[in-house]
Formats: structure tokens, C-alpha cells, sequence
């Protein structure tokens, strides 16, 4: 029999693997969640999945009796402005800074130490400063995500941007190409791939500072609704509540990374 | 006037010697190899001739001037990898020199300025044996294909000089032979003055109208980089008995095992 490193599950058995420790951990919750609401049925620490399909029910489909509004949707478009935003102006920002730093001494030697500094402070540190200038509104929550994760993208794309290999770089200039058009037709199309890929891994970290800002000061929102319905230690309305934060994560990163293989085949073929 | 003229020509690094009093005239349209063990300053060489390195002492003229500090439209280059634009297909690529002066702001053109350079592209793609790739990106071409576009791409822009940087190292040996006789026949139609640096002395010595050898021939084997290579023979190649290639093999090797 081959050594256990060399033994490759097929195609079904991974499908099989893959989803057996979601199927346990279901089962495991299940029934804890059995057992604590037999001894108390008021329990609120593990709802059972009807409980938890209640109150996606009451969240999601039915209009909230105090204003009217289908609350989940108002959350969740809520906090998909304020990541949209915040993503997008950090990625355009990471997308300037980075190609003129790695691609033009001066600027780097200029602006690349003020970045790595400023990427070393703790963005929640701050998170008070930005609520003092920009209010407890929109401002302050989108500038949290563009403050905790623009520094990253700057400091990474430049890094890309110094990876373009130095033969291209000559030979433009022997096709004629001024510092514009090098910039223009070589490094920002080969940077553009690298931008997708690096703000599918900032989004993590945006989430972090959406949710945490929402935690501190909203009306709404899906990190609002988490830590409003804590205090009820509401369970049932949270759980539902981080796995839809999850999918959405999960469709966003899938999304961005669609477009990266549609928009720039030679990128993923070659790499 | 010799178009291209090596005047004392040094160049070092700190303490380390590469090239050292190198004088030699080239005319235009010569083909010139260089051939020299790794670590006899080959790179060094073409990275002067480029224009990304300057001289540390003597001279390196262009017509009686000193060569311009920086890359530009008079030299093309041609390298080992990473020649063309991975994300331009193979039109693309050949197109780039064109939009590029058309253009100095966008870098592209558009309708039947566009149209006219396409077509240009395809003559220039025909003409190295690219006809049947031309919207492939160069991930999808063979190494081969890669410096056939390469040097299409160079081409095209009508460079008085082409540098060729052991363009043909990675390749087989069969596909070797047809990118030699493409550079001869470019060479001649386009009237080229081509450097060709390699470390194959075979090619070298069968290649082109002149061949030049850099060597150290004064060797410390204690201080490898206490003296620089030297260019130790200036040959017209073509009638070269089989004695000189195997003299000036060995000797090659004997520097290489040296230097490590």
C-alpha cells in the first residue's frame, strides 16, 4: 500500500470530506442545543434551528412593527454602502499611491515612509478621532474602513509594482514610452489583477472595522443589529445574523474574483 | 566615423574590476557577438550599451557623442525573458511602439490610424513566422514564438541598433537554428548594426561578421575580481578554422572554473 502522504482522495471523496465537519459541527449543535433546551425551554444561549428560522422569519420577511421596514434588507444594504464605499475609494487610493510609488523613485522616496508609518497605527485607536471630525454618521464609519485598510493596499501594490520584471520597464522606453505611458500601458494594466487579488484580502479586514464601527455608533447596519440584540442575549437573531455576514463575504470575494479571471486571462494563466 | 566607439572603456563595481581598457570601433551594419564565460561582464556590456549604467572611466560613443544616459528608440533590446507585454496579445505587443508615439498622452489610438497600425503588425508578425498567432497572449506561445514576437516587437519601432541578449539560451537546439537564420535575414533587410551577447561560442563563432571574446587575461586566481575582462580576440568569424573555436573554448573554460 502507497504511503499515506502519496494517497489522494477522488473527486467525490473530496466533495465527501470537504463537507463532513459542517455536517458535524451541525450535529454537535444540535444537539447541545437540544439538551440545554430540555432542561430549560427558555433557554437562550443555543436556539434550536426553528427558533433560529423564526427569527430570520421576523427579520427578513415580515415589515418590523415599530417602523415599518423590512429590518435584515435595511441592514444589509446599510452596511453594503458603507464597505462598497469604503472599499472602493480605499482600492482607487491603493491604486494611485501604489503605482506611483513603486514605479517613480521620488515619490517613493517621498511618501513611502509617511505610509508605512501611518500603516502602523491601530485604526481603532483612532476610531474616536474620526467620530470627533466626521460625526457619528456615514463619514466616520466608511473613513474607519479607508484609514484601516489603504495603508495595506498602498504598501502591497507598490510592492507589485517593483515586481514588474526591469526588462519591460527597459524595453518600453526602447519602444519610446516617456515615464506617462510607462506608467499608463504597462504598469497599471499589470497591476489591475493584482489590485483584485489584494482587495479580496482586505475585505476580511474591512469587515472588521464595518462591524466594529457599526458596534459603536449606527441606527442600522448588520454589526448594529448584532450588538442591539445582545443585550437581549438574542442569539437566535445573531447566529443568523454572522452566517449571512459570512455568505455575503463569501459572494463578494467569489464576485471580485470572477471579474479577475474574466477581465485578465493572461494574469491567471501565467501565474 | 565608426558609429559606435569603446575609448579605454572601464567599468567597476566598489573594488571589483569588470571590464577594463576596452577600445575597439564598430561600423554600422556589423553584427557583432560577444561571447565571455559568466561573470566576464557580458551583462555589464549591454547594460552600458543600453545606457543603464554609465562608464566609470574612458568612453562609450555613438556617433562621436557619448551614448545616451538612458534607454531609448535608437537601441532595441531583445532578452533572454520577459521581452514582451504579458498582458498584450501578440498585435498588441507589435502595435505598442506605434501608439506610443502617436499617442504621448492616452498611449492609444483609435480608427484608421489604429487601423494602419494593425496592419503594419500583421506584416511585421508575418515576417518572423507569427502570421497564424496574432491574437495569442504570450503565455500561449511557445519560448520559441516568445522571442519571435520579441524581436517583432523591437523591430517594428526601426532601432538603428538591436541588442540581443542571449535571446536564444533557453531554447531548443533545433528551434535555435531557425531563430539564427531569422536575425541573419532581418539583420541584412533592415540594415541592423546588431550586439549579440551569448555565452555560446559556437553561436558566436558562426553567427554574424565579427566576433568578440571577453576574457580576463590577467587572472589573480586568489582575487578573481582584481582585474576585469578585456576583449581578448576581435575576429572576423565566417573563416575561422576549427583550432581557433577550440582554443578559445578551452580558454573560456579555464576562467569560468577560476572565477566559480
Amino acid at each position: 500500500m502507497k504511503k499515506f502522504i502519496n494517497r489522494h482522495p477522488n473527486q467525490y471523496g473530496r466533495w465527501v470530506l470537504g463537507i463532513l465537519p459542517f455536517v458535524l459541527l451541525l450535529i454537535l449543535y444540535v444537539a447541545a442545543s437540544n439538551a440545554r433546551l430540555a432542561e430549560n425551554p427558555n433557554d437562550p444561549l443555543l436556539p434550536s434551528l426553528m427558533q433560529m428560522g423564526d427569527a430570520i422569519q421576523r427579520m427578513a420577511f415580515e415589515p418590523s412593527k415599530r417602523t415599518g421596514e423590512y429590518l435584515m434588507l435595511q441592514d444589509t444594504l446599510a452596511s453594503l454602502q458603507r464597505i462598497g464605499i469604503g472599499v472602493g475609494v480605499s482600492a482607487l487610493i491603493g491604486l494611485i499611491f501604489g503605482i506611483a510609488n513603486g514605479a517613480i523613485p521620488y515619490i517613493r522616496a517621498t511618501l513611502s515612509p509617511l505610509i508605512v508609518g501611518v500603516s502602523l497605527v491601530p485604526p481603532m485607536a483612532i476610531l474616536p478621532i474620526l467620530f470627533i471630525i466626521f460625526g457619528l454618521e456615514e463619514l466616520a464609519k466608511v473613513m474607519l474602513i479607508i484609514v484601516g485598510i489603504t495603508p495595506f493596499l498602498i504598501r502591497d501594490l507598490q510592492q507589485r509594482t517593483l515586481e514588474i520584471p526591469e526588462e519591460q520597464i527597459i524595453k518600453m522606453q526602447t519602444l519610446g514610452a516617456n515615464t506617462w505611458q510607462i506608467v499608463t500601458r504597462l504598469a497599471l494594466p499589470q497591476i489591475m489583477p493584482r489590485l483584485l487579488a489584494t482587495t479580496r484580502l482586505a475585505l476580511g479586514t474591512a469587515w472588521i472595522f464595518l462591524i466594529a464601527a457599526e458596534a459603536i455608533a449606527a441606527t442600522e447596519g448588520l454589526g448594529y443589529r448584532i450588538f442591539l440584540v445582545r443585550r437581549y442575549l438574542s442569539m437566535d437573531v445573531i447566529l443568523p445574523y454572522v452566517m449571512w455576514i459570512t455568505l455575503l463575504a463569501l459572494m463578494i470575494d467569489f464576485l471580485l474574483a470572477r471579474i479577475s479571471r474574466w477581465r485578465y486571462p493572461w494574469f491567471h494563466a501565467s501565474s | 566615423m565608426a558609429m559606435i566607439e569603446l575609448k579605454n572603456l572601464w567599468k567597476e563595481y566598489g573594488n571589483d574590476v569588470v571590464l577594463e581598457r576596452l577600445n575597439a570601433k564598430v561600423e554600422a551594419r556589423e553584427f557583432v557577438t560577444v561571447v565571455g564565460a559568466s561573470g566576464c561582464g557580458k551583462t555589464t556590456f549591454l547594460k552600458l550599451m543600453l545606457g543603464i549604467e554609465d562608464p566609470t572611466r574612458g568612453e562609450l560613443l555613438l556617433d562621436g557623442e557619448p551614448i545616451p544616459g538612458e534607454p531609448d528608440e535608437t537601441r532595441g533590446i531583445v532578452f533572454q525573458r520577459y521581452s514582451v507585454m504579458p498582458h498584450l496579445d501578440a498585435v498588441g505587443n507589435v502595435m505598442l511602439a506605434g501608439e506610443l508615439e502617436a499617442s504621448r498622452w492616452l498611449g492609444r489610438v483609435f480608427g484608421n490610424r489604429r487601423r494602419k497600425l494593425r496592419d503594419d503588425a500583421i506584416a511585421m508578425l508575418e515576417e518572423v513566422g507569427l502570421g497564424h498567432a496574432l491574437d495569442k497572449y504570450p503565455h500561449e506561445l511557445s519560448g520559441g514564438m516568445q522571442q519571435r514576437l520579441a524581436i517583432a516587437q523591437a523591430l517594428i519601432k526601426r532601432p538603428r541598433i538591436l541588442l540581443l541578449d542571449e535571446p536564444f539560451g533557453a531554447l531548443d537546439p533545433g528551434i535555435r537554428k531557425d531563430m539564427h537564420e531569422l536575425v541573419l535575414r532581418l539583420w541584412k533587410e533592415q540594415n541592423l548594426t546588431v550586439f549579440m551577447i551569448t555565452h555560446d561560442i559556437e553561436e558566436g563563432f558562426f553567427l554574424g561578421t565579427r566576433l568578440w571574446v571577453l576574457d580576463k587575461d590577467r587572472l589573480d586566481p586568489q582575487a578573481p575580481q582584481a582585474y576585469g575582462a578585456r576583449i581578448t580576440f576581435d575576429l572576423p568569424v565566417g573563416r575561422e578554422d576549427q583550432k581557433t573555436y577550440e582554443s578559445i573554448s578551452s580558454r573560456l573554460d579555464t576562467t569560468a572554473r577560476a572565477i566559480g
